[in-house]
């Protein structure tokens, strides 16, 4: 972040996705500033993994650009697209934990791509990472497929800390975690951003964390952006969806 | 404003300035931990206060500098003050976990082991066909004729081109070498005799065996596995329906069929490139090499090459359906699983093949 101008962490313009014959986006519009936490709203299949896909740059544009950090993913050659892929913490749905590897090596896989840091060095970041999402040193022994799903959830949270990024993607991040995790979750994240300006956008359909965490709405329909903007303002916003929201959201504010 | 991490010493005091971030640290971080190394730095003073951002890698990196103990003095924010305080609550080294390389005798002792697993395994699996089959007799309606027809299809029309192919290829290159040598000793007619007995006694049913082990073996051992992974097995198990009706045994069912008519399919294409060859070499008629083929090979031979065929058929499905069930979720249990797969079945039918050469060693045999 060079003082000055800052260019946008993500910036969407003019966004087209085609899978298959099939419309998602269509001309879509979509600016994220530094230091947001941005609420990725919308129906099923209305495409929001499909967005955040085209921001890790796993989906191809068919129209329009994607940029990250002010400069266009696709247009880079593999070294810079690898260091600015760094900047940024993916946290996949499923997990998309490595199920070949017990939860330790998960966490210190990218810290050990860097090939830069020695291990006891990884040792205690992995540690860390895995005390921020609240399980203990023990854990790191097991596998992928011996965690139950809020379990999965935190490790792949953790490995998406991993390098400290500057960028964060959440794709249902509270979605199987109880009340009281969500709660430290949305904490966690609200503490990271303090800390290191954080940006974050996130697909959820969790209220709690969405009302509590959320400093912008995005509502995605009808295969574009149809509201951005502060919480409150969306919130009272005329869009449907926006309204169907609203009263869950207003619950939970009062 | 300057990004990169900077170290001053300022009048006896250790100065940072800078982002203290993984991302800005790694460009320059051999030549900033020589310096964080070099001198007595610990003893000093520290001033972090002109630190813009300081993360829990940063802060891993200070405290080991400090020999994990607070320096005498350190100028702090809050939020800089509790990333270290994180790092300086982790336990600074666990008991290294060890990780003792088994001995030889120990290995041997985990392979003797495995053996008799696998054994149990295969045993069971068998015992639980026969219940299955048992149960299918009494109620006729739940036979999975659907995934019987599916698995023909796929193991059976599905490889009948590349059977066909390897099948003609081999026919042709055996009559090519043996057409050689025979010419030598004026034996041109001992061909038919040659590729009769040698082709569908022998090579037919364990080149396709062979050939189908690697194609329908692998793939049934990988769609069992990825079952298991993503759940599937247990989804159906839920919803009521036997994992061993539905998925194991028309994978059985249907490989026992379906390997005979292979093993004739491609004997029959490899003797037709045979006959081509002798044709072409030794100028030998195809309506004579036909009526000799009577002569020369009895039809015990065929009988003999059709029951491998059934039997390598029924223990490539059975060793693939086994190890499929015994794929962990996790993707190196399924590629471990499949190769296992893959080279017991070819391993088990060299061996079933073997033991037919004995037991068989006096049917047969063409007398001169």
């Amino acid at each position: 972040m060079t003082g000055t101008q800052t260019p946008a962490v993500v910036e969407m313009r003019g966004l087209s996705t085609v899978i298959g014959d099939h419309y998602v986006h269509r001309n879509l519009d979509l600016r994220v500033e530094s230091g947001q936490i941005v609420g990725l709203i919308g129906g099923s299949g209305s495409g929001k993994t499909t967005l955040l896909r085209q921001i890790l740059g796993l989906n191809r544009p068919a129209a329009g650009s994607v940029s990250l950090f002010g400069e266009n993913l696709a247009d880079e050659d593999p070294v810079s697209q690898r260091a600015m892929l760094r900047r940024l913490g993916m946290l996949f749905q499923g997990g998309a934990l490595f199920s070949a590897l017990p939860v330790f090596d998960n966490i210190a896989f990218p810290l050990r791509e860097l090939k830069c840091l020695d291990s006891d060095w990884i040792r205690r970041l992995v540690h860390l990472k895995l005390a921020m999402v609240e399980l203990e040193p023990g854990h790191g022994k097991l596998m992928p497929a011996e965690l139950s799903g809020g379990m999965v959830k935190r490790v792949a949270l953790a490995r998406a800390l991993a390098l400290e990024p500057e960028l964060l993607l959440l794709d249902e991040p509270t979605a199987g975690l109880d009340p009281d995790r969500s709660q430290s979750f949305a904490d966690l994240l609200r503490q990271l951003q303090g800390e290191l300006g954080l940006t974050v956008i996130m697909v959820t359909h969790d209220l709690d964390t969405l009302a509590r965490l959320a400093t912008h709405v995005a509502v995605l329909a009808e295969q574009r952006i149809v509201e951005f903007g502060q919480l409150a303002e969306v919130m009272a916003g005329e869009h449907p969806l926006a309204a169907a929201f609203r009263g869950g959201v207003q619950t939970q504010v009062l | 404003m300057n990004l990169s991490p900077r170290l001053q010493v300022e009048s006896g005091k250790v100065v940072l300035t800078g982002q203290w971030t993984l991302s800005e640290l790694l460009p320059g971080l051999k030549e900033l931990e020589a310096r964080l190394a070099g001198d007595d730095l610990a003893t000093l003073p520290w001033d972090l206060s002109s630190v813009s951002r300081l993360d829990s890698a940063a802060a891993v990196l200070l405290w080991r500098t400090w020999n994990e103990r607070w320096p005498v003095e350190l100028v702090a924010s809050e939020m800089q003050r509790r990333a270290l305080e994180r790092v300086a609550a982790m336990p600074s080294a666990e008991a290294s976990s060890t990780l003792s390389t088994p001995g030889l005798v120990e290995r041997v002792g985990y392979l003797v082991l495995a053996l008799f697993d696998n054994m149990q395994g295969l045993v069971v699996l068998y015992g639980q066909m026969l219940l299955d089959l048992v149960h299918l007799v009494r109620h006729p309606s739940e036979m999975p004729w659907r995934e019987l027809a599916a698995n023909i299809y796929k193991a059976g029309a599905m490889a009948l081109p590349v059977t066909a192919l390897v099948g003609f290829l081999i026919g042709v290159t055996i009559s090519y070498l043996s057409a050689l040598q025979l010419r030598n000793f004026g034996a041109d007619l001992f061909i038919v005799n040659i590729l009769g007995v040698s082709i569908i006694r022998e090579l037919g049913p364990v080149l396709v065996a062979v050939l189908v082990a690697g194609r329908s073996g692998s793939a049934m051992t990988a769609q069992i596995g990825v079952m298991r992974v993503t759940e599937e097995i247990d989804a159906l198990s839920a919803m009521g329906v036997s994992r061993s009706i539905r998925v194991v045994l028309p994978k059985l069912l249907a490989l026992t069929v379906v390997m005979p008519m292979l093993v004739l399919w491609a004997s029959a294409i490899a003797l037709l490139g045979g006959m081509f060859s002798a044709l072409l070499q030794l100028g030998i008629p195809f309506p004579y090499f036909v009526e000799n083929l009577q002569r020369a090979v009895p039809v015990a031979n065929l009988v003999i090459g059709l029951g491998k065929g059934l039997v390598f058929g029924f223990v490539i499905a059975w060793v693939a359906c086994h190890f499929g069930l015994r794929v962990k979720p996790n993707t190196e249990s399924l590629s471990a699983n499949t190769t296992r797969s893959v080279v017991t079945a070819i391993t088990l039918v060299i061996l079933v093949d073997a033991v037919f050469a004995i037991m068989t060693r006096n049917v047969g045999i063409p007398q001169l």
